[in-house]
């Protein structure tokens, strides 16, 4: 099979739908095996490709997939947490369900950490793990692990299927609970007994399970209240996150602060909601975010949340924490609500239900000086930070010049990949977002790792874009089998791995919160343009500025994946910084 | 303040299900003091009845964690005085403290308490109360040497009445 070979409904940051190439022939009531039946469910759900890795326990799932080779593709990733992680790009980039398959025991426990980080990113997964025989449950049978038990604390629901009977109403309810509702990812786990067994297979998709309410009814009371709050406000403040783009609301998003004239602050998952340059976006909370919306979140008389969770990274010290504001949060997640900060008007409902709702009663107006105040502190912070990362006089290339170098250089609907750390702030500060563009990262569980998986499930899932991954050196190796995926299946990804030899956010901390103790946080590396090259993918390593341009254009302009190799400044600090435990009006400009 | 508070979960009768719910607690490094599980008034419906010390605002989170779950049909927190409740009790005890005429059998009619079984060793008496009457009794039959003792967990009805399974009905196609 060859990479070119992928097709995509490309269904950018869209809502879900049934699919609509339903294949009734598929559908014929007729005697299959339990295998058979999972593959078929798949091609049900408009399933086109999966991300996998076999095993004894699961051989008869991929022994069924033999036959179906024409109608799905699967993509044999080098290890299953590349399978889960690029199932999860996958999802992201295309708006569909990521379907992952992986055999009992380590097989499945590999597949725990992209599954912890999707459900704490809220990405709709459907992970299939073979199991043990039925009959073998609970003796210590070889690769026998509670998978069920294991995941339970990280999926949004897991089921485990010892009768084959149960494929088609398991497999059809996993697919409406990860995508209905707040997304996640869910696990079904399927002994080998249930996979050779036969029955009469028919299928009927989920509309709906009598316990689960995914959409709450929008409660029109609660938006009067909520605009009645915004109406009167003076100093009111937007953060948005990524339940914007779940619910596929940037349009509705964008009418409502600019009708309102809110300047609009994004959480590392909101970024790319709102074109960077747009006059109302104020740049990033929370940690490594802009100086001016930190700083005035404590001035605010009034924030208004949309879709996302106040993260401890995003609030700082929640004592002190929009101390002047009331909070308007306008959310689908009923626990979300009043977890963290307490609010005073709660809208329970999808992003864009709400949004679509509320713009009809908020008043038209312009918060001119109130938005003034950001840009007077953004200055500030061009000043006494940007200018210095972005056009450094001398010394060894910066992490900030070559996002910013790539963001000029990349088309507008750009999919930009990040692992996690320092390369991962820069990039969210410092690459330009048109609103075409894409962000995937891994936010809430921070999983060092993932952006390799992750951008070649992206680009699988969006054939037609561009996929730039950013990645550091410590990440990097972390899931660095993948590049062997990456060239079998001729994956067109852009990999640029910005190399501080060391483990720089950690080292970072250490600097400033540990005396300088460098504990551990040293690397050396081997030559990962002769590793890329050993794997027949070509790259270049850059140490030389006046070379970023040509070495950018020529990755660009490389068919097929391409391997960049980033000199930086070894001991570079990402700033501002709200320090652990601080208030956000306490950032630190240096 | 802590206090003491009773959650009553509806879930489906699902393999795995109480795990599910009893892993939330643990994640909060919550105690969970007493639990008890059981069909409810609809077939195929489960309830847990769950007692925990908890803050207010605390049990307000858990409970929203736990019907947020898939197969959670309904969850709700109770103060104490909201309900009407009852655990069970059971005390083994040698054959021997009745035999001894020390007026064993007046203690179990003053307590409400009943003789359940008398075998060959063993005579069973079983009381049904509130945890503080369960223990004034075990003081009270202390003396006369206990062999084995059991309490059951909290089980629990609201005095009013509610419809626990309105989310069944108005939940609607998506």
């Amino acid at each position: 099979m060859k990479g070119s070979e992928f097709s995509s409904a490309g269904n950018l940051k869209g809502t879900y739908s049934f699919p609509d190439n339903f294949n009734p022939e598929l559908n014929k009531p007729a005697k299959v095996s339990g295998a058979e039946a999972i593959i078929k469910s798949l091609l049900m759900e408009g399933v086109e490709t999966i991300f996998g890795y076999p095993g004894g326990a699961i051989m008869p799932v991929y022994d069924a997939l033999y036959d179906y080779r024409d109608k799905v593709n699967h993509v044999l990733t080098r290890h299953e947490q590349g399978a889960v992680h690029a199932a999860q790009g996958y999802a992201r980039a295309s708006g569909k369900v990521g379907v992952c398959f992986a055999t009992s025991g380590p097989g499945a426990t590999n597949l725990i950490t992209g599954i912890a980080d999707a459900f704490i990113d809220s990405t709709p997964l459907v992970c299939i793990t073979g199991q043990v025989g039925s009959f073998l449950l609970g003796t210590d049978a070889f690769q026998e692990t509670d998978v069920v038990g294991i995941s339970m604390p990280v999926t949004k629901w897991n089921y485990q299927v010892t009768n084959a009977e149960e494929i088609p109403t398991a497999i059809a309810n996993a697919f409406y609970i990860a995508k209905s509702g707040r997304p996640g990812p869910v696990v079904i786990d399927i002994t080998k007994d249930a996979q050779f067994s036969e029955f009469v297979y028919y299928y009927q998709s989920a509309k709906k399970i009598r316990s689960y309410q995914p959409k709450p009814k929008l409660n029109i009371e609660q938006v009067k209240a909520a605009a009645t709050l915004i109406n009167k406000s003076e100093k009111p403040l937007v953060l948005f996150g990524q339940g914007v783009s779940l619910s596929g609301a940037d349009t509705e998003f964008r009418k409502f602060i600019e009708k309102t004239g809110i300047p609009a602050a994004w959480t590392l998952l909101g970024i790319s909601s709102l074109p960077t340059t747009h006059p109302l976006n104020v740049g990033m909370l929370g940690m490594h975010g802009n100086y001016g919306p930190n700083k005035l979140t404590n001035e605010a008389d009034l924030i208004i949340a949309i879709g996302m969770r106040f993260d401890d990274r995003v609030t700082g010290d929640l004592k002190r924490y929009a101390t002047n504001a009331k909070i308007i949060h306008i959310e689908i997640d009923d626990a979300e609500i009043d977890k963290n900060v307490k609010t005073d008007v709660a809208v329970h409902a999808d992003a864009k239900e709400a949004l679509t709702s509320l713009v009809n009663f908020v008043d038209k107006k312009n918060h001119e000086k109130w938005l003034s105040s950001f840009n007077t502190l953004y200055d500030e912070e061009f000043d006494q930070v940007i200018s210095k990362e972005i056009k450094p006089d001398a010394g060894k290339l910066r992490m900030a010049e070559v996002v910013k170098k790539l963001s000029e250089k990349t088309p507008d609907d750009t999919i930009v990949v990040t692992d996690v750390g320092q390369h991962q702030m820069v990039t969210a500060r410092y690459f330009e977002h048109s609103g075409k563009s894409l962000s995937i990262t891994s936010g809430g569980l921070g999983t060092m790792g993932f952006c390799l998986p992750a951008s070649m499930g992206a680009k699988i899932g969006s054939t037609d874009k561009s996929v730039l991954a950013i990645i550091g050196d410590g990440g990097f190796q972390m899931t660095i089998q993948e590049l062997a995926t990456i060239a079998q299946y001729k994956i067109g990804i852009k990999i640029v791995v910005l190399n501080n030899q060391f483990l720089g956010m950690v080292r970072q901390w250490q600097e400033l919160f540990f005396e300088s103790r460098y504990s551990f946080t040293e690397m050396t590396n081997p030559d990962f343009v002769k590793i890329a090259d050993g794997f027949g993918i070509p790259g270049r390593r850059l140490d030389q500025r006046e070379h970023l341009d040509s070495s950018i254009d020529e990755m660009l302009s490389t068919e097929g994946p391409y391997f960049l190799e980033v000199m930086v400044e070894q001991e570079d600090n990402v700033f501002p910084m709200v320090p652990t435990g601080a208030s956000v009006s306490e950032i630190r400009l240096s | 303040m802590k206090q003491e508070y009773t959650l009553s979960i509806f879930t489906e009768n699902h393999i795995g299900m109480l795990h599910r719910v009893t892993i939330i607690f643990t994640r909060r490094h919550i105690n969970i003091e007493s639990i008890t599980a059981s069909q409810s008034e609809v077939e195929g419906i489960h309830r847990y009845t769950i007692v925990i010390r908890e803050e207010l605002e605390q049990v307000q989170k858990v409970v929203k964690q736990i019907e947020k779950q898939v197969d959670v049909i309904r969850a709700h927190y109770h103060k104490t005085d909201e309900l009407i409740y009852q655990e069970i009790a059971l005390y083994k005890l040698s054959v021997s403290a009745i035999r001894d005429g020390l007026g064993i059998e007046t203690i179990i009619r003053e307590n409400n308490a009943r003789l359940l079984t008398i075998e060959k060793d063993h005579l069973i008496i079983e009381k049904t109360g509130h945890k503080e009457e369960t223990a004034e009794l075990f003081e009270k039959l202390k003396p006369f040497g206990i062999v084995e003792f059991v309490r059951s967990g909290r089980v629990a009805i609201m005095k009013d009445t509610v419809n626990e399974f309105e989310k069944l009905e108005y939940n609607e196609e998506v």
